[in-house]
């Protein structure tokens, strides 16, 4: 397996595009990835979008997309694996490059969630349940989280403020990045006020509908250091792994062991630890997604992630900062896409190019994305060169 | 939108919580599969669960699916049964501050949701709060 | 012999108070308390209809008649209150008790008497040998007109029971219809609600019909009022039970444990079938049980039981009636009520 490096990115402002269409809101993330690469051959591209078909009613983006990118005649994959389509396109990319079947390619995520009504979307999200067993008795996703929260408060004493200061946290980063959907900052009262979705959960606690692109090139680390990049990002470590895709068909409910499995793939093929690595970029679906996902990544002791952030482990400036990019909850969630934001906050980390977001001495990174409760998961360990 | 046939499919379970038991290592499965998770073994007994459980959590729901918009707010919980199958299902005839982890519920038989005015009624199993 | 081998009864937990609908209409509470010897009803919740209290109440005559449920040969559930126009209730009980496909099955209507008829062809299907075991539901959800005098006392409630030849709790000693064509309440197709006589469903509707299956039955049977241990006669009201028995000769006390409409309101088919299995459930062996209904239209059925030894051990098998009006309820304010009940709706 050769070494694989990431030499572009490319990335739009994210919120309610309403002027901008599914496919030009692909297209301009990927033209910024080629142009930030500097390359002027793509031999095949991945997309993902977790449900192109729900929310616009096409798909086949798989052809549409590599049509519109001028790019017609090169293979085109489209990747789907409700939210985590974006990492788990990204893996299927890297295995391309890795295998030595493809020498450049552009992997990407797109989501338009807003040419639908809010119920739609909504539906087009729930989807990534069990539609006979858990969407038919009238759950929602914030509902399952809320009983994953609800639990996790239960057995560990996980507090509803602690909750709150995930979405603080990340919107404090999310106000420095101009990419961001809602790049402000909120207070705990704020999201201890906002209107209840799925007790205990409420508005503040949920990630948005958002409209967005994001894309990276992938090349093999040594065609990288034939363009003179500077420095060499490398993925070192793929972890995917899949769990019950019904919440109640696990043995714990508090317990992503998706993530976890996940995660001891990556760090067994990156031969790193999770103290090795210096930030995350985690699925902040919804507050207690981030909890549980710090505890399941094994940053902290079961049940002890709410406790990590009221302790400040995870700021920007704490013992391993989660989200610097502000996460799914300020950044927004257009779902395919989310995966590979991930990679690219990553990148501009590594590049010293987060202003004020930018964490210091970093040189290990690690991204978690993941589909419905936990469904399935998919972790990558980056190391800067 | 749940067209008849999908619906009817699932009539075993909705109505007679029915589940398949692996005949070798005893792993019980809702709603039945073809291949046991555990022991890959492919043969199942059938079994119809019983109708009492404790809640293993709870939440409210505010924001409903449009399909049940007329019925919310409503509590949702996952239930485990008496034979260790956890199912998701609404709680029923309850204040909300009754509700709470492992409280015991008897499941009952009610209408899940209409398709509409004209379409069919779906039924299927609910969770009320034993007294 | 012939008999009833289970029973069991569904009411649902919510209640409405006459006071919470005569606030709203502008009426006099403590006068329709009186008059109609009614205090609150039952109000099925959202998720309850005709089928689901039906498959409840069958559920638990089949605890207490501990057979398999592939061998009830027939279902009939009698309701006014069927949820759909075209296709059966009685499919989705037999469906969910688990006695498919085996099994004779219609829906049955004759206004609050179309659950007695039901135990009438069940009797008679399980007496010729036709069938093992049949099942007969009286159920309903009904609705009475916003401000109309049925609204305080249209109620829900569904009372199931299984007829056999073995292991018999109550056994049918005589069976009995008297039966006109009366129009004292009815209700055309595609109308919500229904329409009634006024005070014309009183004597030549109630009145006759019950008087003419109670006399003619003990007429046949050679029997007294004094031989029975209870009456339960069909109860729109409080007061209607008690008058018709004052003139057969019955007492009140005899009446009393089957009269369940001041704390349910009238079940309409569920009504009297709902009297006997609170019945039942204190009978002793040896009591002899008299039910005459009565269905709008009109007719009247009337059963003779004969309680038998098994009783005592099935009573406890399933909830009881008087625990399911006493237990835990809820009770609503008018506008949660007519949520509920589907007469205001979002929009």
């Amino acid at each position: 397996m050769r070494e694989v490096a990431i030499i572009g990115i490319g990335m739009n402002k994210w919120g309610e595009l309403w002027d901008k269409s599914l496919r030009e809101i692909f297209v301009e993330a990927a033209l910024l990835a080629i142009d930030d690469a500097g390359i002027d051959k793509i031999d095949s591209m991945y997309i993902g979008s977790m449900s192109s078909g729900l929310f616009t009613d096409q798909e086949h983006i798989a052809s549409l997309l590599a049509d519109y990118l001028g790019l017609a005649s090169i293979p085109s994959t489209r990747v789907e694996s409700a939210c985590a389509s974006g990492g788990l396109a990204l893996r299927q990319a890297f295995i391309d490059v890795a295998s030595g079947m493809s020498d450049v390619v552009l992997v990407g995520g797109v989501e338009k969630m807003t040419d639908v009504t809010t119920g739609g979307a909504t539906f087009a999200l729930s989807t990534a349940a069990d539609q006979e067993y858990e969407c038919y008795h009238g759950v929602t996703f914030p509902g399952l989280y809320a009983l994953i929260a609800r639990a996790h408060m239960h057995k560990y004493g996980t507090t509803r403020e602690q909750l709150a200061m995930v979405a603080v946290k990340n919107h404090k980063n999310g106000a420095k990045n101009p990419l961001a959907q809602y790049p402000f900052e909120i207070t705990i009262e704020d999201v201890l006020k906002s209107t209840l979705v799925a007790d205990p959960l409420r508005l503040l606690d949920c990630s948005p509908i958002t409209d967005g692109a994001a894309a990276v090139i992938l090349c093999s680390v040594e065609l990288a250091k034939e363009f003179k990049k500077d420095p060499i990002i490398k993925i070192i470590g793929s972890g995917h792994a899949t769990d019950y895709i019904a919440l109640h068909s696990r043995e714990d409910i508090t317990w992503l062991s998706a993530t976890e499995k996940a995660a001891k793939r990556a760090y067994k093929m990156a031969n790193k630890t999770p103290k090795d690595i210096d930030f995350a970029e985690v699925h902040d679906c919804f507050t207690i997604a981030e909890i549980c996902v710090t505890e399941a990544l094994g940053f902290f002791e079961k049940g002890m992630g709410g406790e990590a952030v009221e302790k400040r482990l995870t700021d920007l400036d704490g013992r391993i900062p989660i989200n610097p990019s502000g996460g799914l909850k300020s950044k927004g969630h257009p779902v395919g896409a989310t995966g590979i934001a991930q990679v690219i906050e990553v990148v501009k980390q590594f590049r010293e190019e987060a202003g004020e977001r930018q964490v210091k001495n970093a040189r290990i990174a690690l991204t978690q994305n993941m589909g419905g409760t936990g469904g399935s998961t998919l972790v990558h360990i980056f190391e800067k060169i | 939108m749940i067209t008849p046939q999908r619906y009817w499919r699932e009539i075993p379970q909705r109505y007679r919580l029915e589940a398949g038991k692996c005949k070798k290592c005893g792993y019980i499965s809702f709603p039945p599969r073809l291949i046991c998770p555990h022991c890959k073994n492919r043969e199942f007994d059938i079994i119809r669960l019983k109708d009492e459980g404790k809640i293993v959590s709870f939440t409210i729901i505010r924001v409903p699916p449009e399909q049940f918009s007329d019925q919310s707010p409503y509590a949702i919980g996952i239930i485990e049964l008496n034979e260790g199958v956890k199912i998701l299902a609404q709680i029923i005839d309850c204040n909300f501050e009754d509700l709470a982890i492992n409280k015991k519920v008897k499941i009952e038989f009610r209408k899940i949701r209409s398709e509409g005015e004209a379409g069919i009624i779906c039924y299927g199993y609910k969770a009320v709060l034993l007294d | 012999m012939v008999g009833i081998i289970g029973y069991g009864a569904y009411i649902p937990r919510y209640r409405i108070k006459v006071e919470e609908i005569a606030k709203v209409w502008g009426a006099d509470a403590p006068a329709y308390k009186k008059g109609l010897m009614l205090e609150e009803k039952s109000v099925p919740y959202l998720d309850q209809d005709t089928i689901t209290i039906s498959v409840e109440a069958s559920k638990n005559a089949l605890k207490r008649a501990g057979i398999d449920p592939k061998e009830i040969g027939a279902v009939y559930v009698g309701s006014e209150s069927h949820p759909y126009a075209v296709k059966p209730t009685g499919t989705v009980v037999a469906e969910a008790l688990g006695s498919t496909p085996e099994i004779r099955c219609a829906d049955f209507e004759f206004a609050c008497k179309a659950g007695t008829e039901a135990m009438h062809v069940c009797y008679g299907l399980v007496k010729s040998g036709e069938i093992k075991y049949g099942l007969a539901v009286g159920a309903d959800t009904s609705q009475g007109a916003p401000g109309d005098a049925l609204e305080y006392s249209a109620s829900a409630g569904a009372a199931a029971f299984i007829f056999g030849k073995e292991n018999i709790i109550a056994e049918v000693e005589a069976s009995y219809s008297f039966m006109t064509d009366t129009p004292d309440f009815w209700r055309r197709e595609y109308q919500h609600y229904p329409q009634h006589g006024g005070r014309f469903t009183g004597e030549q509707a109630y009145f006759k019909h019950i008087i003419g299956a109670a006399r003619s039955i003990m007429k046949e049977t050679g029997t007294k009022p004094e031989d029975f241990s209870y009456v339960i006669f069909h109860q729109p009201n409080g007061k209607f039970p008690l008058k018709v028995g004052k003139m057969l000769g019955f007492s009140r006390e005899q009446i009393e444990p089957g009269l369940l409409v001041p704390k349910i309101g009238n079940t309409y088919s569920g009504s009297s079938p709902l009297g006997l299995t609170a019945t039942f459930d204190i009978a002793k062996p040896g009591d002899r049980i008299l039910i005459v209904s009565f269905g709008s239209g009109a007719g009247s059925d009337a059963f003779i039981f004969k309680v038998t030894e098994k009783i005592k051990g099935v009573q406890d098998k399933a909830p009881k009636t008087r625990e399911m009006i006493e237990g835990r309820k809820f009770y609503l304010d008018y506008g949660t009520y007519a949520k509920f009940r589907g007469k205001i709706l979002k929009a």
